[in-house]
């Protein structure tokens, strides 16, 4: 049963790195803006089109930045 | 004739829309942002919601003084030699369209960098190559596509503030503590006498232990400050008691497990700091678009063009202006000083500084007020004062302003808790004497649980929750309040006080006509005269008359400020003042247009202010348990109309400077009234500052308001008595869920005066109550929201 006192001390250090990942992104801002971001993820992906062909247009698929 | 919609902006289109690709726009601006937005692959801006639009705003000049590096420097957040980022607040920003196409601005000028829009705020944050495009060049490709940035004078002067988060860190905190003790004691509740339990008690305790230290110092040190701060100014307010239970619960459970005595009360005060911050952030709503401390620099421009002696412009930032100097002020534009106006015709409108309704005309020698917009084209003006010694930034010195500091008021919690926390201390007082008698080793367990169990947790969390719940109901109503003390303030008035210009009425005039009736050609004559005359009513009666055919008109004369005269199809048609037509004039202060054709004098055309809608019921309603007043900075000229329209006992005072009206509201607060004032526009200020609530009502939130408590959008105007009762309600629901809370203090005093708080009962009785507490209030406050 030594075991959970090895234990105890693992899910105690797992919870404190996400503790400080928490710290640390309310840190970086994300959370200053709740609404914006909800939005923006609906927006559709850039399709650049070859302008030289405008019969038979190639889609190239680019994430949003 | 079927009325199409623009397609741009979803305006109406009169009968000759403008069509280019099959779509209808409402003019050439709409037409034009649409063809800069196809051509640069941008046409999705329309595919996410309908009519996404604004008219564009004539640009022209309007931005040169952005070219000035002295002028702007304030405005950057950052710049260095290739690269500007800058915050615009765009009001125009109200929807995913938006979002859309300022977050694309690059495809409309490569050296934009990128845009990130903050939809709460309205906010557009740009980063920009400053080697390839110009500040000015940004900000006219915005307004060129219709999202024209406000920039004002508070833009240069306001120091960046870092924004505070350290409440979410703080709950952060005490929500991890929480957890992880509440898990950690588990184990101990059940009281298994088994082996390994006994072992690794001593390691679960001292776990507990360090983490409930966090807890106690760093998450609650606002409540030890503010009891400190409270008690040093001999104030019991609601942190005393906070303080005082969280700092016993604390050293008592140290005690205990130190010299093994027990488990501690760790779970019973994380949890409790940790319902604490929710209600504290709960209750600090705010409303990121809009601002409750905007001055007199919200409203000014920051830069006005100067002609120096040789004719040249330049932009000057509008602190540099001197005495002397000569400024050029454009067509809807506002007169930053006060000076004398040299060239040009000035129609100037100043409902928002003194309320007066419509523009006042002013000639050559005449003096120009500071706050005013010109309404009729540019005009050349001197300057007599500087803009910290003009009239208008002089009302803002006035001590009001300054006093912010000691208006805290009392509110309700306050008020109980120090009754409370005195009651708390006798029964502590007693019990212990009790107990010193019965049976002396039980002081310490007894004195201790009594003020652990005496927390007020449950009472801490009913005003936070109550109120701030009803706030957000009043935001959904666009009733935007600055923060949850307005609601308390508010169910105690007794007195309120409307404005007149733009708070009880709304900027549309009504006109009509009194006289002699007129042939539908004799009022084609007059159309057509008033089409050659720029006078603002001429505009509005021009747009008020039907539809007519242009007929040629002669001997075109404006007598500037009186009337106008023109020959059509041989019939002379006069149109004017009183004096102008008729020669003379009665006392009548009516705004109107008299009519004389042909020496014969028809009529009159009567310019009436239009009220809002409902607003006799209104008043009707608030008279029956208010006092009544409505102050105006208007002429005596509606004073029959309102009497008539307002209940008996309304006061009618007219003719009130911004002085007048602060004076007035202290007057009554020195004779006992508490106060609430309504107005909209800088003349209100001061007014609105000194009263108890001061409202602010807005036709378009995008749009400047003063410095208030509140701002109800003109939308909801007729909803106001509902508010103040839902707010005199709200406290009346405030004041049951004490009496709830202090039935659960009573039995939690059950146990500890008898000796019997252990730990699981504290843990129980904690929870339950907060968060009863909590629901009811809730369910409570949506309740009578939906039922009145």
């Amino acid at each position: 049963m030594n075991i959970v006192f090895f234990m105890i001390i693992v899910s105690l250090f797992v919870a404190i790195i996400f503790f400080i990942l928490f710290l640390k992104s309310v840190k970086s801002g994300q959370y200053d803006d709740l609404y914006t971001p909800s939005v923006r993820m609906l927006f559709e992906d850039e399709f650049i089109e070859e302008k030289e062909d405008t019969k038979t247009e190639i889609k190239i698929n680019q994430p949003n930045k | 004739m079927s009325k199409t919609d623009c397609f741009h902006c979803g305006a109406e289109c009169d009968s000759n829309p403008i069509i280019l690709d099959e779509k209808p726009f409402c003019c050439n601006g709409c037409k034009t942002v649409y063809e800069i937005l196809n051509q640069n692959d941008l046409s999705c801006y329309y595919d996410f919601e309908k009519s996404p639009g604004a008219i564009p705003e004539e640009i022209k000049s309007k931005y040169a003084y952005l070219d000035n590096d002295q002028i702007v420097k304030n405005l950057f957040d950052f710049i260095d030699d290739e690269i500007s980022v800058i915050t615009f607040y765009i009001p125009h920003i109200h929807c995913s369209s938006c979002i859309w196409v300022l977050e694309n601005l690059n495809k409309l000028n490569g050296a934009i960098i990128s845009g990130i829009v903050n939809f709460p705020k309205k906010e557009i944050r740009i980063t920009f190559n400053n080697a390839k495009v110009s500040l000015r060049q940004v900000v006219e490709l915005l307004s060129s596509i219709g999202y024209e940035p406000y920039i004002s004078l508070e833009d240069s002067s306001l120091s960046k503030r870092k924004t505070d988060r350290s409440l979410i860190y703080k709950l952060g905190v005490a929500g991890f503590a929480f957890g992880n003790i509440m898990l950690l004691s588990f184990p101990e509740y059940f009281q298994s006498n088994e082996f390994w339990l006994e072992r690794y008690k001593p390691l679960f305790r001292i776990l507990i232990f360090i983490m409930s230290i966090p807890v106690v110092f760093y998450s609650a040190n606002e409540y030890f400050i503010s009891a400190y701060k409270g008690l040093r100014h001999k104030i019991l307010n609601i942190d005393v008691p906070i303080a005082l239970g969280i700092s016993v619960l604390f050293l008592r459970s140290a005690v205990e497990i130190i010299f093994n005595l027990g488990q501690g009360y760790f779970d019973s005060l994380a949890g409790f700091v940790f319902f604490l911050l929710l209600g504290k952030i709960f209750q600090k709503q705010t409303y990121s678009f809009l601002s409750f401390e905007r001055d007199y620099k919200s409203y000014f421009p920051i830069a006005v063009t100067k002609i120096n002696r040789d004719q040249s412009e330049i932009n000057i930032s509008i602190y540099d202006i001197k005495e002397g100097d000569r400024l050029l002020i454009r067509n809807e534009e506002l007169i930053p000083v006060d000076g004398i106006l040299i060239n040009g015709t000035a129609q100037i409108d100043y409902s928002f500084v003194t309320g007066e309704s419509l523009p006042v005309s002013k000639k050559s020698g005449d003096k120009l007020f500071a706050g005013g917009k010109q309404l009729s084209g540019a005009i050349e003006m001197e300057v007599l004062q500087t803009v910290s010694q003009s009239y208008l930034t002089q009302l803002w010195s006035n001590d009001i302003f300054a006093k912010k500091e000691d208006k805290t008021i009392k509110t309700l919690t306050d008020s109980i808790s120090k009754r409370f926390t005195i009651i708390v201390l006798l029964i502590a007082l007693f019990a212990g004497i009790y107990w010193y008698f019965e049976n002396a080793a039980m002081i310490a367990n007894v004195v201790t649980a009594v003020l652990i169990v005496a927390c007020p947790c449950a009472l801490a969390l009913s005003a936070p929750f109550a109120l701030g719940n009803m706030l957000r109901i009043f935001g959904k109503q666009k009733f935007y309040l600055k923060n949850v003390t307005v609601i308390e303030s508010l169910s105690k008035i007794n007195t309120i006080i409307f404005d007149k210009t733009g708070t009880i009425t709304t900027n549309k005039t009504n006109i009509f006509y009194e006289g002699i009736p007129l042939t539908e050609n004799e009022k084609q004559y007059i159309r057509n005269v008033l089409r050659e005359s720029n006078h603002p009513l001429s505009r509005m009666l021009y747009e008020y008359l039907e539809k007519s055919d242009k007929i040629e008109v002669s001997d075109f004369k404006e007598t500037f400020g009186k009337g106008i005269y023109g020959r059509v199809d041989n019939f002379k048609i006069m149109l004017g003042s009183e004096s102008y037509v008729k020669g003379s004039s009665s006392n009548n202060l009516q705004t109107s247009i008299f009519i004389k054709i042909n020496d014969e004098t028809k009529g009159k055309y009567i310019f009436e202010n239009a009220y809002r809608n409902k607003i006799t019921s209104i008043f009707n309603t608030l008279a029956t348990t208010y006092k009544i007043g409505v102050l105006s900075g208007d002429n005596e000229g509606e004073k029959e109309h309102l009497s008539n329209m307002l209940p008996k006992e309304t006061t009618l005072i007219f003719n009130q400077k911004p002085e007048d009206k602060l004076e007035y509201i202290d007057r009554q607060q020195k004779m006992g009234e508490a106060v609430l004032m309504i107005g909209d526009g800088l003349n209100d200020a001061g007014a609105l500052a000194q009263s108890n609530v001061g409202i602010a009502v807005s036709e378009n939130t995008n749009v400047f308001s003063p410095a208030c408590d509140g701002i109800i959008d003109a939308e909801s105007f007729n909803m106001l008595p509902k508010f103040i009762e839902l707010s005199i309600s709200t406290i009346r629901i405030v004041k049951i869920s004490f009496v709830l809370s202090f039935l659960y203090n009573i039995i939690g005093m059950l146990f500890a005066v008898t000796g019997n708080l252990s730990p699981i009962v504290a843990a129980i009785l904690m929870p339950i109550s907060s968060i009863s507490i909590v629901v009811f209030v809730t369910i409570a406050t949506n309740f009578i929201s939906k039922r009145k």
